[in-house]
């Protein structure tokens, strides 16, 4: 941890030696956004067997190519393994980030770097099966428990298990594969990993009805876009392009009726689509690009992830505000 | 008293001495312990043999449009998983329509190679020279394009088995001269060279691979200019040149040493530089000699290009982990995809080593007469 921060501080040192950048002027120039995104997450970003690039990590990048220039295909993804994610986007390889980041003070403050809003609230959950009879974490006193070995979710774990008073036995595993398989040859009787990461472990299953995932959450890990520190005008942009898509699940927005909406009479639908792009640098069609090209949220979440896919994700924290989530965006005023 | 004035005719080999009994008897059954481990042998074949065909094959689908399909208490492998994306793990995200010029390139190659197996075919040199020399540029322009009308198709859309071959023949093809004249350097008289080539070896081999190419990918960008767009794969490929190069130095100095000194005594009496000493005397024994050690570093090498995944660069390993791995309409199917991989690396792997052996035996290096 401590050699990652010094790296950082090398890093930004560097950086605040650089010209004062302007990302939007570089990208339509190139007339094309680099984007960089994981190297394979199902649901987050993976490419299919024409090698497009689909998932709710994509589509942000999607909307941003969309608001800025007007076509949501012009992206050039940058496949990032977790390790040189940050270096590609402060060496400035890539005009953006998205590749399901965890948003920390740490990496806020000390690698250069902006987070621009969150586009997936996860969190470290359990699954268990379903012969346990087990319906919330706190029955799991002196459960066994299938964990990879040297993540976050290490910690968590024992934090949790602590502050609830409770023992556990951590059965350690090295791949989340291996994991998967650990859990279902019954070494363990709790599989524990990041909730978006379950589901699609669950899948893997060879019966993926015989197990559950509780409703409790232990750690917050909320994911989103990052741009690079010192160019606020692209901040803003990335910040709004993802807000924009909030925003419009909440006018009910969706890309099918975005045309007949267009003309609609409510003002905050016409805030919406009509205007206020000026104020970005954009032109006024930004928005309506981003809903017609990409969808709202909603769109994107149930498309990738929700019940659309073959992951089957709850929305759960990422509902909207209104609909007893978290998911939060400004308005467009 | 019998007395006989003819030879007499030969009986068969007593029974106990020959045959399938007593081939079993010496070399299976010989004492309590070998019967103990054959019998326990015998044991563990018939617990992984026939499940693992019945896995394989027997239940296996191999046809399914769609991931149900493939699931069911009695089902086997999904090698359906596999041949649904097949083109993907040879071509990677190459795009289809162009995809003809990879096959032409290989092609190209396979004919090229061809004659150099063959003992009658005239002037070998000079074909062996073309394809060190010219093909990489033909192979260049094919697989890269922008010359002669061809589109240009970017590294970051190169992926799968093809990825997976470059990466390795421009190691192996670069890395041999690079590292013969490393190893020519370490033993040179010249303190400079010697010194230079003795540095530039330990240190290559003494970082490990994946240093090497994270260094590449990550650290490099950062110390050049913003904006400077320094092509990942060549990056990667400089990398593996250099720091393969310098293990074939290593191989390459090994059988410099294994000539004896009148060899270089001899070709100095002859009165031949020093270059036409080496090339004319010293290297043709010396490679000869150092084969098995050459193949092995080259077979480590393509078993080592996997490693270029940290890098995101999507070699075959890669495709079938990170791209098959996060399809979410077809979870669940890891396995297949990492036996097809070990299948196709085996396949490489091996013929390789066969084609090593076989030059050993055309070049005759064993000094068994």
């Amino acid at each position: 941890m401590r050699k990652s921060i010094l790296l950082g501080l090398a890093v930004s040192a560097v950086f605040s030696a650089s010209v004062q950048a302007d990302t939007l002027a570089d990208v339509k120039k190139a007339g094309v956004l680099k984007c960089g995104v994981s190297t394979g997450l199902a649901g987050f970003s993976a490419a299919d067997e024409k090698g497009n690039w689909k998932g709710l990590d994509v589509d942000v990048c999607r909307a941003v190519a969309a608001a800025v220039l007007g076509d949501a295909s012009k992206v050039k993804y940058n496949p990032l393994t977790a390790k040189e994610r940050f270096t590609a986007l402060q060496s400035g390889e890539i005009d953006m980030l998205s590749r399901n980041t965890t948003w920390t003070l740490t990496r806020d403050a000390s690698l250069g770097l902006n987070f621009a809003g969150v586009n997936y609230y996860d969190g470290q959950g359990f699954m268990v099966s379903k012969k346990l009879g087990v319906d919330s974490a706190l029955k799991l006193d002196g459960a066994a428990i299938c964990i990879q070995a040297g993540t976050t979710t290490e910690l968590n774990l024992a934090d949790y298990f602590k502050v609830n008073k409770m023992k556990y036995k951590a059965i350690t595993f090295d791949t989340s594969d291996q994991t998967v398989k650990g859990f279902e040859a019954g070494r363990c009787d709790v599989l524990t990993s990041d909730q978006s990461q379950l589901y699609s472990l669950r899948i893997k299953l060879a019966k993926p009805d015989d197990a559950v995932v509780l409703p409790e959450v232990i750690s917050k890990e909320p994911l989103g876009p990052v741009v690079r520190q010192g160019d606020d005008k692209w901040f803003n942009i990335v910040k709004w392009s993802l807000n924009a898509m909030i925003n419009a699940e909440e006018l009910g927005l969706t890309s099918k009726n975005i045309d007949e909406k267009k003309a609609s009479k409510d003002p905050a639908i016409q805030r919406m689509v009509g205007g206020q792009g000026e104020k970005l640098g954009l032109d006024d069609n930004w928005s309506y690009n981003i809903i017609k090209q990409v969808g709202n949220y909603g769109e994107a979440f149930e498309t990738n992830v929700g019940a659309g896919s073959p992951l089957k994700i709850a929305r759960g924290l990422n509902a909207l505000w209104s609909k007893g989530g978290i998911m939060y965006a400004p308005p467009i005023r | 008293m019998y007395v006989t004035d003819k030879i007499l005719p030969e009986l068969p080999a007593p029974s106990n001495t020959k045959g399938i009994i007593h081939w079993l008897k010496t070399n299976l059954f010989n004492g309590p312990i070998n019967t103990i481990l054959t019998l326990f042998g015998l044991y563990l074949i018939y617990k992984i043999i026939p499940p693992l065909i019945d896995w394989a094959f027997i239940k296996a689908t191999w046809v399914a449009e769609t991931r149900d399909q493939c699931l069911g208490d009695d089902k086997g492998a999904c090698w359906a998983y596999i041949r649904n994306r097949f083109d993907q793990i040879i071509y990677g995200f190459y795009p289809n329509a162009e995809r003809w010029r990879v096959n032409l390139a290989a092609i190209l190659l396979v004919l090229l190679t061809i004659p150099l197996f063959f003992k009658k075919t005239p002037k070998k040199v000079w074909l062996g020279g073309f394809i060190l020399l010219v093909f990489p540029f033909i192979a260049y322009v094919l697989i890269h394009g922008g010359w002669f009308g061809f589109k240009v198709v970017t590294t970051d859309k190169w992926g799968g088995l093809m990825l997976t071959i470059i990466i390795s023949l421009v190691g192996i093809l670069m890395a041999l001269p690079l590292g013969t004249i490393l190893a020519l350097g370490r033993r040179s008289h010249m303190p400079i060279v010697k010194s230079l080539s003795v540095v530039f070896i330990e240190f290559w081999r003494g970082v490990p691979l994946i240093t090497v190419l994270f260094m590449s990918s990550v650290m490099l960008p950062l110390f050049l200019p913003e904006g400077t767009d320094f092509d990942k794969l060549l990056r990667a490929m400089i990398g593996i040149v250099l720091f393969q190069s310098a293990y074939v130095a290593e191989v390459v100095r090994g059988g410099l040493q294994a000539i004896p000194k009148g060899q270089y005594e001899a070709a100095v009496a002859m009165g031949l530089s020093y270059w036409k000493s080496m090339f004319l005397v010293i290297l043709p024994q010396a490679l000869k000699l150092v084969i098995p050690g050459l193949v092995n570093t080259f077979i480590a090498l393509f078993k080592d290009t996997t490693l270029v995944l940290i890098i995101g660069l999507f070699d075959l390993l890669a495709i079938i982990q990170n791209v098959l791995g996060a399809d979410s309409a077809w979870l669940g199917f890891d396995t297949e995809g990492l036996v097809f991989a070990a299948f196709l690396f085996w396949i490489f792997t091996f013929s390789m080593s066969r084609y090593s052996m076989a030059l050993e035996k055309k070049l005759d290096t064993g000094h068994r007469n």
